[in-house]
């Protein structure tokens, strides 16, 4: 699997960096042959899952960095990882559980939509480590679909 | 993102552009909070015709409206989504709370 293209970018932990990363998701993903309605929720998985990292991963401390990398590789698979250093889940199936949430004036949608606007969705985290997250999704053309 | 109001007898009318995820939440929050708890008001319209993005923290606060208009037993309405909104109100299942209308107009005649 080759490479075609990969950009990786750091940032603060605040809130005002949330809609900076899913526009630099969305307008990488626009040289796929995407949609503007797969480009929409391109920008919502990225939104969630750096929330994640703002609210839960750093409990709202700014000065703390996310990383986000994204990929294309030869196959027209869009890759997208995003990566805090902060407190890490304990229990990583129930937070996956819809509607699940740490916090009880949120819904705990976040991984339900990662995963459900998402070919694949990996999880590593380790309590005091951090989280990553990694987000699939393919884009091939048509004919290669059908070939 | 901003919020215009408006008061059509015991229905507050919010009416929100531009995109409602985390950096806004709280903000709009307390802003539709100090006017519904108005005991004047009883129904909320929320009309995000406007709105070009939400997530689940833009969910999270609409859903939070809805709990606090019903503990006063009014109802709340959204007006206008776009489709990638309109789609994300249905996926959470929030549409089977707040029913979802065309405009202002098709919720001040029912
Ligand atoms: N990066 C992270 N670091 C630490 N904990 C996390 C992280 N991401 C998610 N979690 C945990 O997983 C739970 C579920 O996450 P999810 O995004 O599904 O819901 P939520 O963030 O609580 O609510 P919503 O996304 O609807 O606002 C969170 O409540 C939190 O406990
Ligand atoms: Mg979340």
């Amino acid at each position: 699997m080759n490479v075609r293209n990969y950009v990786r970018f750091e940032f603060f932990s605040i809130p005002e960096n949330i809609a900076f990363a899913r526009s630099c998701v969305g307008a990488f993903a626009s040289q796929l042959d995407c949609t503007l309605e797969d480009v929409e929720e391109i920008k919502l998985v990225v939104s969630e899952a750096v929330s994640n990292c703002i609210i839960h991963g750093y409990e709202n401390n700014p000065t703390q960095m996310i990383t986000v990398i994204v990929s294309i590789d030869d196959h027209g698979v869009l890759e997208i990882v995003v990566e805090d250093r902060g407190r890490g889940i304990e229990d990583l199936p129930r937070a996956m559980e819809a509607t699940y949430s740490s916090d009880p004036t949120r819904m705990g949608l976040g991984f339900t939509f990662m995963k459900s606007f998402t070919d694949d969705m990996q999880v590593d985290t380790a309590p005091g480590k951090g989280t990553t997250v990694r987000l699939r999704r393919s884009f091939l053309k048509n004919e290669e679909a059908l070939a | 993102m901003s919020l215009e109001f408006k008061k059509v007898r015991s229905t507050l009318v919010v009416r929100v552009s531009g995109e409602m995820d985390m950096l806004i939440a709280d903000k709009m929050r307390a802003e539709i909070d100090k006017r519904i708890d108005d005991r004047n008001i009883k129904n909320l319209v929320l009309n995000l015709e406007k709105v070009t993005f939400m997530d689940s923290s833009g969910l999270g606060v609409v859903i939070g409206r809805y709990k606090r208009i019903t503990a006063k037993q009014g109802r709340m309405f959204i007006v206008g989504a776009r489709p990638q909104v309109e789609k994300i109100l249905f996926f959470s299942g929030v549409n089977r709370l707040v029913p979802l209308y065309k405009s202002e107009q098709e919720v001040i005649n029912i």
